[in-house]
């Protein structure tokens, strides 16, 4: 396997908010590699939307981040603001939740396109204009042309998040990471939505970081997953090891928690308990609390990410039992 | 509610010193406000009069001090009278909608689309200059602001749970209108209303100023400044010190308005 | 709706407020108390004179026949003559107005000018150091009233420093804006500090707007970001402000014309008022009025096209 695109290593992301500091992201660690889809799931504040938006950089000011985000080598929170504004949109692109609020509501369609290949291409005005029709062909909007002189507010809210991915597919990039490209929509939509991104990283050759809390979403469209819970990674390899063999409590629960896929068709288990507040640093495992394979160790000592297998890693001190019980 | 933030504590000692500057001058003027002193006819300051004298070589910090009573006086009445006014339009407005709304409507339409010193100034011509009349006029025009606020609380509160369990109750629509609606509704007309102050106090002395507010030998802050006008290059200390009690005063109250509003959580 | 029915609506809406800001100051002038023709003719009211005026003023006939005269004679652009000049109220204001629209636009121009960048650079910076020192000094502003900001500017620029002449308007484009210039500071202050104030709020609530993370996501650079997707959003709802804030202008040039003796209609009314010359002040309250609805008029306009969902 040659060298991975996207490195993440130890990114940790803090908040400072007038209640004290918030571990939003703690210490996690992935990689993606070229034309490789990445799933992270997790349950809301998890830490895997901010994971997300820390890699090209878009945090506020509020968030202290440290660690290492590398692409093809460099490392983004290292390098100078022009170099890393080159990379954004031009080979790492974003797809936000809600288009509603990621389009621009005073600008056209066709400018919001517009202005990524002024950004990235060399290409004159025509030339622009006939890819941003091609984008919108691309990406499934009928009549393009006439669209891309209209406002956000003229599209539905599928349209939306489709033009919203040509917007990010305007420059070519090699990596796309979509934070639950599909929550805000119908569920209708929502199937096209996703075939459409699988198509285009397909067509494309890109790789596809996708976040979702939809284990369903996971099973259809990714090579690979990382699990998060907490702010922390509990568990990564690829979606058949994970969701057939997994190794760290939390990812098993999960699993039984969600009708249909995963771990035997057997009765569902709701997970008992809240997640932790992430305001305070947890020595021990974070999910000790709701863990029916907790042992004493759990809260005191932080599992390590060890290796379960080829390219299958686990936070987890009663892998071993998970695994039993899993089988 | 959360500590009362620094800014909120200044503005509040300053309204301090002025209520007390107001109820009793005696206390802290050095020197008779009104006594000519032909020893000190353009005095600079100095550590006798630490505003200087004016042409007739009255103390200037006694006179404005003297005169905190009559700008404290107009920024409460230029504010209550419209205010209790616009405050009694709006609950009805609110609570009834309809064709009184509706007529609502276009009359704010109508005032806001005459500037406000303008008609002020317009109607006190009309009526004559002089603090009375100003209160008239002032009345005329600023109704609006409060009455817009409170038509749009009203139109919140009438929806809310106790009103319907007061029309159950049986209660009269002037009972629920003013002991329950009312003090429920009036929290931003108040925070409004002491923002609304330290305009007040600028508008007061404007028109003072320029002859059509209080009248000598009433002392004004802006009559003041009126007076030293013509002394402005030689002793520019008559106007200058006036007009930074001017300032600060304004501050004072805008201080504590959007102290209180921050306070109360009141969105404006 | 259309964009185009929207403009034509908001454009006829526009024949009944002129009706209502006519009856309004029709109404406001029969607030004199006692007799009017007395009142304005003051010592030179004999008899004669009181009777020859009241005929004149046709204030023998009913009230309803007065406003269908006072109307008429507004849409056929007569009101009257002045008292104290003896000539045509409108040729009067004619000559001043032009006066009053320079001193006001460039109070605007100066004002947007400073509050529109320190507004940035307080909304970028809040809460720290910059943003507090800018929004003590334009809080100090704002508190300040108009005719003491002019005196003191008077002071020390035109009498002491003798940079600019203490008062006047000249006759060359060039030589209004020198005389202008002070009077145009002064005014524009506390506008300056409420556009600040309010785009200051707008820009932070835009800041941290999705659309501005996409747009940086886009690897957009930071001046089209700032200038595109941040400073236009947050115009929209500071373009109302400064279209609201156009009569409080216009009050403050009042005052301002007053303290730097600027031949301008916001002096003439204040002579006007110590003239006791009524049909002047009757005059310039309708034409400053009808002058702020086109400014709210115009308002709506730029800002159906900064904001594409009005009018759709």
């Amino acid at each position: 396997m040659s060298a991975p695109l996207l490195e993440v290593d130890g990114l940790h992301v803090t908040f400072s908010t007038p209640r004290g500091p918030v571990h939003a992201v703690d210490g996690v660690s992935f990689s993606v590699g070229a034309g490789e889809v990445l799933g992270i799931v997790g349950e809301s504040g998890s830490g895997k939307s901010v994971t997300l938006r820390a890699i090209p950089r878009l945090l506020h000011a509020n968030a202290a981040v440290s660690g290492q985000v590398r692409w093809r080598g460099a490392d983004l929170h290292a390098m100078p603001a022009e170099q890393l504004r080159k990379i954004r949109g031009g080979q790492i692109a974003v797809v936000f939740q809600e288009p509603m609020s990621a389009l621009n509501p005073v600008l056209p369609i066709g400018l919001q396109i517009d202005e990524v290949l002024t950004a990235h291409t060399t290409l004159d005005t025509p030339a622009r204009r006939k890819r941003a029709t091609e984008l919108l062909g691309l990406v499934g909007i009928a009549s393009a042309a006439t669209r891309l002189g209209q406002f956000p507010h003229e599209f539905s809210g599928g349209m939306r998040q489709r033009a919203m991915i040509a917007i990010s597919l305007a420059a070519a990039p090699a990596l796309l990471l979509a934070d639950e490209p599909t929550t805000a929509l119908d569920v209708t939509i929502q199937d096209q939505i996703l075939k459409l991104l699988l198509r285009l990283v397909a067509e494309l050759d890109m790789a596809l970081v996708l976040v979702t809390h939809d284990l369903g979403v996971i099973a259809e469209t990714c090579d690979r997953v990382a699990v998060m819970y907490a702010g922390r990674l509990c568990e990564t390899g690829s979606v058949h090891d994970v969701f057939l063999r997994p190794r760290h409590a939390y990812t098993s629960a999960l699993l039984r928690s969600m009708p249909g896929e995963g771990a035997a068709r057997s009765m569902l288990v709701p997970i008992p308990g809240q997640p932790p507040r992430v305001d305070r640093q947890i020595p021990g495992c974070a999910f000790a609390p709701r863990c029916t394979f907790v042992e004493d160790r759990c809260a005191t000592e932080r599992p390590r990410l060890t290796p379960q297998g080829e390219g299958h890693a686990a936070a987890c001190h009663a892998a071993a039992r998970v695994a039993e019980a899993a089988s | 509610m959360k500590r009362p933030p620094a800014p909120l504590l200044g503005g509040l000692t300053i309204l301090g010193a002025m209520v007390a500057f107001a109820v009793a001058p005696g206390l802290f003027v050095p020197y008779d406000p009104l006594a000519f002193d032909f020893t000190a006819l353009l005095a600079p300051p100095s550590w006798a009069h630490p505003f200087g004298a004016d042409q007739f070589g009255r103390d200037l910090l006694s006179r404005s001090i003297a005169a905190t009573a009559i700008d404290l006086q107009i920024a409460l009445f230029a504010t209550i009278f419209p205010g209790t006014l616009g405050t009694l339009i709006g609950l009805l407005v609110g609570w009834y909608g309809g064709i009184a709304d509706a007529i609502f409507g276009r009359l704010v339409d109508l005032v806001v689309t005459f500037p406000f010193l303008v008609l002020v100034i317009a109607i006190v011509a009309i009526l004559g200059p002089g603090l009375a009349n100003m209160y008239i006029a002032v009345t005329i025009v600023g109704w609006v602001s409060y009455a817009r606020l409170m038509r749009s609380e009203v139109m919140v509160q009438k929806n809310g749970e106790y009103v319907a369990a007061c029309k159950v109750l049986g209660y009269s629509t002037p009972r629920i209108l003013f002991r329950h609606i009312l003090p429920n509704a009036i929290r931003p007309v108040l925070v409004y209303a002491v923002t609304a102050m330290a305009l007040a106090i600028l508008l007061g002395s404007s028109l003072g100023y320029l002859g059509l507010g209080a009248q000598p030998p009433e002392a004004e802050w802006g009559v003041l400044i009126a007076d030293g006008k013509n002394f402005f290059t030689t002793a520019p200390w008559i106007a200058l010190f006036p007009g930074t009690v001017i300032v600060i005063a304004g501050l004072g109250f805008s201080l504590t308005g959007d102290g209180l509003a921050d306070l109360l959580e009141v969105k404006r | 709706m259309s964009r185009g029915t929207w403009l034509i609506s908001r454009l006829l809406q526009m024949l009944p407020t002129f009706l209502l800001i006519g009856i309004a100051v029709f109404v406001l002038a029969r607030l004199l108390p006692g007799n009017a023709v007395e009142a304005m003719l003051g010592e030179r009211g004999t008899d004669e004179a009181v009777a020859r005026l009241t005929a004149r003023l046709g204030l023998d006939k009913s009230i309803f026949a007065q406003l269908m005269a006072f109307l008429e004679g507004v849409m056929s652009g007569r009101l009257g003559d002045s008292l104290a000049f003896r000539i045509p109220v409108t040729r009067l204001i004619g000559e001043r107005l032009p006066v009053t629209m320079m001193l006001t636009g460039l109070a605007v121009a100066f004002a947007l000018t400073a509050a529109v960048p320190l507004a940035f650079v307080a909304a970028l910076n809040a809460n720290r150091w910059p943003d507090l020192l800018i929004r003590g000094v334009f809080q100090v502003g704002l508190s300040s009233p108009i005719f003491y900001v002019g005196l003191v500017l008077l002071t020390v620029f035109a009498a002491w420093l003798r940079l600019f002449p203490v008062g006047g308007y000249g006759d060359t484009l060039g030589e209004h804006i020198y005389h202008l210039f002070l009077p145009a500071m002064t005014l524009g202050l506390s506008f300056a500090a409420i556009v600040m104030r309010n785009l200051r709020a707008s820009i932070l609530g835009v800041i941290h707007a999705e659309y501005v993370d996409f747009a940086r996501a886009k690897g957009l650079r930071g001046s089209v970001v700032l200038l595109r997707h941040v400073m236009r959003n947050a115009l929209i709802a500071t373009v109302t402000l400064v279209g609201l804030e156009i009569g409080s202008l216009l009050g403050g040039a009042v005052i301002t014309e007053t303290v730097f003796a600027v031949p301008g209609v916001g002096r003439l009314m204040v002579d006007s008022i110590f003239a006791r010359d009524y049909p002047v002040i009757q005059a310039l309250t309708l034409v400053l009025a009808v002058f702020v609805s086109l400014a709210f008029l115009v308002t709506d306009i730029v800002q159906m096209w900064l904001d594409p969902r009005v009018g759709r």
